[in-house]
C-alpha cells in the first residue's frame, strides 16, 4: 500500500505568525484542470485590520534598520527561495498548469529579482537623493524616505508576480499588507514561510488570501495605511472605487496592472513610487 | 567619606536659577554615537581567570540586594536580608552583599536581621520613584527611614523640575534631603541620588544631573529606580563616571555611581566594572564608591562563582530564591 | 588586587599557513620565476612563509590570463549574473571571516579586535555592496561598459580592505584584474584567491601576483593593462602618473595624507579625545588618512592634553592577536625605522616628546604611542607622512586660523572637525581642501561613502556610486 500524504493546511501570514482567518471561513482553491488542490484562509476585513496593525508596528524597526542589513535580509529570501525552488516549481506547475521549464523560468526569474530588489537598499538613495545647490548659506539634502505602511492587492503572478511588487517595497523600508490572487494563493502562503525563515522580522510583510472585493475596499480606506498598490485589481470600476477610498488620507495610490509581463526587468517606478522626498536645511557659519 | 554638604567651589554656581543653568549648559556637550561606541568598545574587554574570579567576590559585594514591590511583606525582606548576608549558604568564603534596598517602612525588620553584619540597609525614600509629592513629604519619608535605622537614603530628584529647567529647584531639594539625612548623634545616612536616566533620555542631561547632585552633596549618583525602561546602560554609566572623575579633579572630592536596574547577568557586571576601571581607575573599585542596583545578578553571581572552582556550569536550582 | 586583562589571545588553529605560496593566474597557482621572498610576523620576526616573486614574464602571464578572461568570458557576461559571484564571495568572506582576521593579524600586526571587527566586516560588506551595482550600471551615471584589465597594486596597512577597495568595484564593472598585494602582506590575498576557488569564479577573472616594487612596476606599464588603480605613496604615485603619461590607461591614486583633526573649545570634550586617539592610534597610526596634525583651540588645550594623555595611558600594546590588544605592531622593521627617524627630528626642532608608558615586547617592531607637543607648521612632524603612531599638536585661535594651518600642507586626503555647533561644522567642511571630512567623529569608512584625496593625496574616489567612474568608459562610450 502507497503512504498517504501529509497535506499542508494554508493559513493566513500576519506579523510573522500563521494564524487561521478569525471569521472560521476558508474557500477551495483549484488547479488548472479544476481539481481540488487546497481549502486557502478566506480572510476578513478583522484579518485585514490585524495585519495593517502588525505592519504599523513593524514599520519603525524595519525603517531604522541600516539600508546594508534590510540588504542583506532580501537577499537572505532569495537564498532561502533557491534553496526550496522545487517546492515552488511543483507549486506553480499545479496552479498553472504549466511546463516544468516555464516554472523554472518563473522561479529562476522571482529569485534574480529578489537579487536585483536588494542591492537596491543601499543604492536607491545614492541615484534618487541629491545634495541641492541653493542660492545662499545652506546646506540642503535631499533624501528618500519610505512613505509607511503599504497595502498592495498583488497580480495572479503567483510567484514571480508577488515577489515583483513587494521586493520593491520592503527593501526601501516600507511594510506591506498583501491581497494575494483570489485565483491562485496558495504560493503566497509557501512564499510567507520562506520569508518566516529569512530573519525577515515579522509584520515587515503579512499575506491575507480570500476575496479581492471583500478585503480591498476596507484596506483602501483604512486611515493608518499611507499608500495602496492596486497593480492585481482587474475590476477596473472596483479599482476606481478603491482610488477614491484611498483619496480620504491621500494614500499614495499606483494604479493596476493586472496585465503585466512579469519577466520584463522592472525599473525603478515601483521603489520611488512609495517613498517620500525629505529635504533638510542647516545653515552654514562660523 | 566625609564629604562637605556642598561644595563651596561651586557656591557662586549655585546661588541662583540662571548661574546654575549657566554653568550645566557650559558643561561639555555628549555626542550620543561616540559615547555609546566607547561605551561598547570598553564592553568587548575580557579578563582574566584570577582577576575574574576577584571581580566576581567584588561584585557581589556591591550589590544592593533589592526588593521594591507593592507586594512585599516583613516575611520578603527578612529573607532577603538573610540572603544578603549569606548568599551562598554552601559556601562560608563568599562575601555579603553591600546593602539590601527596601522601602521605608522594611527599613526595621531588615535592620533587625541584619544586626551588625555589616551589611548596610538603604530606603528608597522621597515618594520613590515618582517623586510625585509635596516637598515636606519627602523629608518626613527620608526622615522616617532615618530614625528607622537606614544606614543610606536613595531619594529620586524631580524629573519634571528637571526637564523645565528649575535646575536650583532640584538642586535645593536634593541639599534638604541630604540635610534630613542627618542623625540626632551628628552622623549622617548616605544619600544616593536617582536621576531615572530613562526619563531625561539624552545623555547631556544625564551629566547635568550628574554635577548638579555632586554639587548638592550627594554622596552617590544612581541611575533608575528599576520602574522606568531603560534602566541602566553602560553609556549612562561612563557619562556618569565621567562626571565623577571629572568631579574629583577640580573638587578633590569623591563621589559614588550606583548604576541600577537590568543588570541582570555577571558578563554584564564585569563590563561595567571594566568601565570603572578604565574611566575612574582603582579607586571607584570598592562598594564604598561603586554599587550595583539589583536583584537577579546575585544569583547569578554566584552561579559563576561556583563554575570557577567546580570547573563545570551550574543550574538555577541550586541557588536560593527568596 | 585589582583588574588585569586577560592574555585572551585568538586561537591560530583556524589558519593554516603553507610554508611556500605561489602566484594566482588563471584560476590556478604557479610557481613564479622571480626570486621567492620571506613574509614575516612583525609581532615576532617569525618567518611565515614562503612567497614566490613575479617576474615580468609572470606578469605578462597574468595579464594575458585576465585579457582572455575578459574578452572571452566576463564582459559577456550579464550583470546579474556577474552580481551572483559577487555575492557569493562576500558570503565566504563572511563565512570565513575569522581566519581571514586572524590571519591578517599575524601577517600585518595590527590587533585582532581591529582585523575582526573593522577590516573583514568592511571587506565583506564591501563586495556586497558592489555586487549590487553589477545589475544596476546603468543607473551609475558612467555608463555600462568596463574598461578591460585593470591592473591594481596595493599597500600594506590594510591588505585585505585595499585588496576589496580594488578589486569589487572592478569586477562589478565587468573587468578582469590582476593585483599585486604588498611584500609584507601577501597572504591574505592569497587566501581571498582560494575564496575565487570556492566560489567557482571563472579562471582569469581575478589573478593575484606577488612581490616587490619591480613586479609592480611590470603591472602598471604593461601596455595591456587599460587601468592602473594604486595605493600606497605620494612618491610612488607621483612615478605611476609619469609612467602611464601619453598612454590610453585609466589611473585613480590613493595616497599619502597628513590630515588636521581641528577641535574646537565648544567639542564634546570626551568624544573627541576618543576621536583622537582612534584618528591616530588606529592601526598604529599606519593610515593615509590618519589624523596625525591636533589643531586644538588654546582655551581649551592644556585641558584637552591632559584628558587625551590619561586616555592613552589605558592603551594597550602588545600580541595583536589578544582581543585587549589597542596598539599592534609596527608593520616592518623598515617602516619602524622611518617612525624613529623622524620622531628623532621632531626631538631636535625642538618639539616636546610624551610616550605612553609601556613595556616593549624584545622581538618584533615596536613603537609606543607618542604625541609632540609645541609643534609649529614648520617642523617636518607636522608636515611629513609619519604613518606610525605619532601625533603632532599644534594650537590655534579662530576658525580661519584653524583653516589656514589645516589647509597648509601638499595633501589632501581627509580632516576633523570638532564642535557642537553644527553650522560651524558645516562651513568648515566648506573650506577644507580634502577629500573626506569627519565632524565629531573621526576614520569611519563604509562601502557607500566615497573615499579618496585632493591635491597630492592623489585623485579618483574609491567606495559608493563614484567608486565606479574609475571602473567604466562612461556615459558616451
Amino acid at each position: 500500500m502507497s503512504r498517504i500524504d501529509v497535506r499542508k493546511t494554508y493559513k493566513l501570514y500576519i506579523g510573522g505568525q500563521f494564524p487561521r482567518s478569525e471569521s472560521g471561513r476558508s474557500y477551495v482553491v483549484n488547479d488548472a484542470k479544476g481539481r481540488l488542490l487546497a481549502n486557502a484562509a478566506q480572510a476578513s476585513r478583522k484579518d485585514a485590520r490585524d495585519a495593517v496593525v502588525a505592519a504599523r508596528s513593524a514599520f519603525p524597526g524595519w525603517s531604522g534598520k541600516t539600508a546594508y542589513n534590510r540588504a542583506q535580509v532580501v537577499y537572505r529570501v532569495a537564498e532561502v527561495l533557491e534553496g526550496r525552488r522545487e517546492q515552488f516549481e511543483a507549486e506553480l506547475r499545479a496552479a498553472e498548469g504549466i511546463s516544468p521549464a516555464r516554472a523554472r523560468t518563473y522561479v529562476d526569474a522571482a529569485i534574480d529579482r529578489l537579487v536585483w530588489y536588494a542591492g537596491w537598499a543601499d543604492k536607491i538613495t545614492q541615484v534618487v537623493g541629491n545634495a541641492n545647490p541653493v542660492a545662499g548659506p545652506f546646506f540642503n539634502l535631499s533624501t528618500p524616505e519610505p512613505s509607511g505602511v503599504i497595502a498592495v492587492i498583488a497580480p495572479r503572478g503567483p510567484l514571480l508576480g508577488l515577489v515583483s511588487v513587494v521586493a520593491p517595497l520592503i527593501v526601501t523600508g516600507n511594510t506591506v499588507v498583501v491581497v494575494a490572487s483570489e485565483d491562485n494563493p496558495l504560493t503566497a502562503i509557501t512564499l510567507g514561510e520562506v520569508m518566516a525563515t529569512s530573519d525577515l522580522p515579522g509584520g515587515v510583510v503579512n499575506v491575507l488570501t480570500g476575496s479581492q472585493a471583500e478585503i480591498a475596499p476596507w484596506l483602501a480606506s483604512h486611515m493608518d495605511v499611507n499608500g495602496i498598490d492596486l497593480t492585481g485589481v482587474d475590476d477596473a470600476a472596483l479599482a476606481v472605487d478603491l482610488e477614491v477610498a484611498a483619496a480620504d488620507n491621500l494614500k499614495r495610490v499606483r494604479r493596476p496592472a493586472p496585465d503585466t509581463d512579469w519577466l520584463v526587468q522592472p525599473d525603478l517606478d515601483r521603489m520611488t513610487r512609495f517613498l517620500e522626498t525629505k529635504t533638510v536645511w542647516h545653515p552654514i557659519g562660523v | 567619606m566625609s564629604t562637605p554638604a556642598t561644595s563651596a567651589v561651586y557656591d557662586d554656581v549655585v546661588r541662583t536659577d540662571s548661574s546654575l543653568r549657566r554653568f550645566l549648559h557650559g558643561l561639555p556637550g555628549v555626542d550620543q554615537v561616540g559615547c555609546e561606541a566607547r561605551a561598547a568598545g570598553l564592553a568587548t574587554r575580557s579578563i582574566k581567570t584570577t582577576s575574574k574570579a576577584w571581580a566576581i567576590d567584588l561584585a557581589i559585594r556591591m550589590v544592593d540586594l533589592t526588593t521594591l514591590e507593592g507586594q512585599d511583606t516583613h516575611g520578603k525582606v527578612r529573607a532577603l536580608a538573610s540572603k544578603a548576608m549569606r548568599p551562598d549558604p554552601a559556601d562560608p568564603t563568599c562575601p555579603a552583599t553591600a546593602a539590601v534596598c527596601v522601602y521605608p517602612d522594611m527599613v526595621a525588620t531588615a535592620k533587625q536581621t541584619l544586626g551588625d553584619s555589616g551589611v548596610h540597609v538603604a530606603a528608597v525614600a522621597t515618594a520613590f520613584p515618582s517623586g510625585r509629592a509635596a516637598m515636606d513629604i519627602k523629608l518626613a519619608d527620608t526622615r522616617d527611614a532615618v530614625e528607622a535605622g537606614a544606614d543610606e537614603i536613595d531619594m529620586v530628584i524631580d524629573r519634571g523640575a528637571f526637564l523645565s529647567g528649575r535646575y536650583l529647584q532640584v538642586f535645593e531639594e536634593i541639599a534638604q534631603v541630604r540635610a534630613a539625612c542627618a542623625r540626632p548623634d551628628g552622623t549622617s545616612a548616605h544619600l544616593k541620588v536617582i536621576f531615572e536616566t530613562g526619563e531625561l533620555q539624552t545623555y547631556d542631561n544625564v551629566r547635568r544631573a550628574s554635577w548638579l547632585a555632586m554639587m548638592a552633596g550627594g554622596h552617590f549618583i544612581k541611575t533608575s529606580t528599576g520602574k522606568v525602561q531603560p534602566a541602566a546602560t553602560l553609556p549612562v554609566t561612563l557619562i556618569m563616571l565621567e562626571a565623577v572623575r571629572d568631579f574629583r579633579d577640580q573638587t578633590g572630592q569623591m563621589v559614588g555611581v550606583k548604576p541600577a536596574g537590568g543588570i541582570k547577568t555577571t558578563k554584564d557586571a564585569i563590563k561595567y566594572l571594566v568601565m570603572v576601571n578604565e574611566t575612574c581607575g582603582d579607586d571607584w573599585l570598592d562598594p564604598d564608591w561603586f554599587r550595583f542596583g539589583a536583584s537577579t545578578l546575585l544569583n547569578d553571581l554566584l552561579m559563576q562563582r561556583t563554575k570557577m572552582t567546580t570547573g563545570r556550569y551550574s543550574g538555577p536550582d541550586y541557588f536560593t530564591l527568596d | 588586587m585589582s583588574f588585569e586583562y586577560a592574555p585572551a589571545p585568538e586561537s591560530r588553529a583556524v589558519v593554516d599557513i603553507k610554508p611556500s605560496y605561489g602566484l594566482f593566474i588563471n584560476g590556478e597557482f604557479t610557481d613564479g620565476t622571480g626570486t621567492a621572498f620571506k613574509t614575516i610576523n612583525p609581532a615576532t620576526e617569525e618567518v611565515l612563509a614562503e612567497v614566490a616573486e613575479a617576474s615580468d614574464a609572470d606578469v605578462d602571464e597574468a595579464v594575458k590570463a585576465a585579457r582572455r578572461a575578459y574578452t572571452r568570458v566576463w564582459s559577456r557576461m550579464s550583470g546579474a549574473e556577474r552580481a551572483k559571484y559577487l555575492y557569493r564571495i562576500a558570503r565566504i568572506i563572511q563565512e570565513r571571516g575569522r581566519e581571514l582576521a586572524v590571519l591578517e593579524s599575524i601577517d600585518n600586526g595590527k590587533p585582532i579586535k581591529e582585523s575582526r571587527d573593522v577590516d573583514v566586516p568592511i571587506v565583506a560588506a564591501h563586495f556586497f555592496y558592489y555586487a549590487g551595482w553589477a545589475d544596476k550600471l546603468e543607473y551609475s551615471g558612467y555608463g555600462s561598459t568596463p574598461l578591460g584589465v585593470a591592473g591594481q597594486v596595493i599597500p600594506w596597512n590594510f591588505p585585505l580592505l585595499m585588496l576589496a577597495w580594488k578589486i569589487a568595484p572592478a569586477l562589478a564593472c565587468g573587468n578582469t584584474v590582476v593585483l599585486k598585494p604588498a611584500e609584507t602582506t601577501p597572504l591574505t590575498a592569497l587566501l581571498f584567491a582560494e575564496i575565487c576557488q570556492q566560489a567557482d569564479l571563472p579562471p582569469g577573472v581575478v589573478n593575484i601576483v606577488t612581490g616587490a616594487g619591480d613586479t609592480g612596476r611590470a603591472i602598471v606599464s604593461h601596455p595591456d593593462v587599460d587601468k592602473v588603480a594604486f595605493t600606497g605613496s605620494t612618491e610612488v604615485g607621483k612615478a605611476i602618473a609619469r609612467t602611464v603619461a601619453g598612454t590610453d590607461k585609466k589611473v585613480t591614486l590613493e595616497l599619502g595624507g597628513k590630515a588636521a583633526n581641528i577641535v574646537f573649545d565648544d567639542a564634546p570634550v570626551d568624544q573627541a579625545v576618543e576621536g583622537i586617539v582612534n584618528g591616530i592610534f588606529f592601526n598604529q597610526g599606519h593610515v593615509c588618512c590618519a589624523g596625525s596634525r591636533l589643531l586644538v583651540q588654546e582655551s581649551i588645550a592644556d585641558d584637552l592634553l591632559e584628558r587625551l594623555k590619561r586616555r592613552m595611558s589605558t592603551l594597550r600594546m602588545g600580541d595583536p592577536l589578544d582581543k585587549n590588544t589597542d596598539v599592534g605592531a609596527i608593520n616592518s622593521g623598515e617602516q619602524l625605522m622611518r617612525i624613529r627617524e623622524l620622531s628623532e627630528v621632531g626631538d631636535a626642532e625642538g618639539a616636546e616628546r610624551w610616550e605612553v608608558a609601556c613595556d616593549l615586547p624584545t622581538k618584533g617592531f615596536w613603537f609606543p604611542p607618542t604625541i609632540f607637543t609645541g609643534v609649529s607648521q614648520a617642523h617636518r612632524i607636522a608636515r611629513e607622512e609619519i604613518f606610525g603612531p605619532v601625533l603632532s599638536v599644534l594650537t590655534f585661535r579662530t576658525p580661519s586660523e584653524a583653516i589656514e594651518k589645516a589647509n597648509n600642507t601638499p595633501f589632501g586626503l581627509s580632516a576633523g572637525v570638532w564642535t557642537d555647533k553644527g553650522s560651524r561644522i558645516l562651513s568648515m567642511a566648506n573650506r577644507l581642501r580634502a577629500g573626506v571630512v569627519w565632524a565629531n567623529t573621526f576614520n569611519k569608512f563604509d562601502p557607500t561613502s566615497p573615499f579618496g584625496g585632493y591635491k597630492e593625496s592623489g585623485y579618483g574616489r574609491e567606495g559608493g556610486r563614484h567608486g565606479l567612474e574609475a571602473y567604466l568608459k562612461g556615459a558616451d562610450a
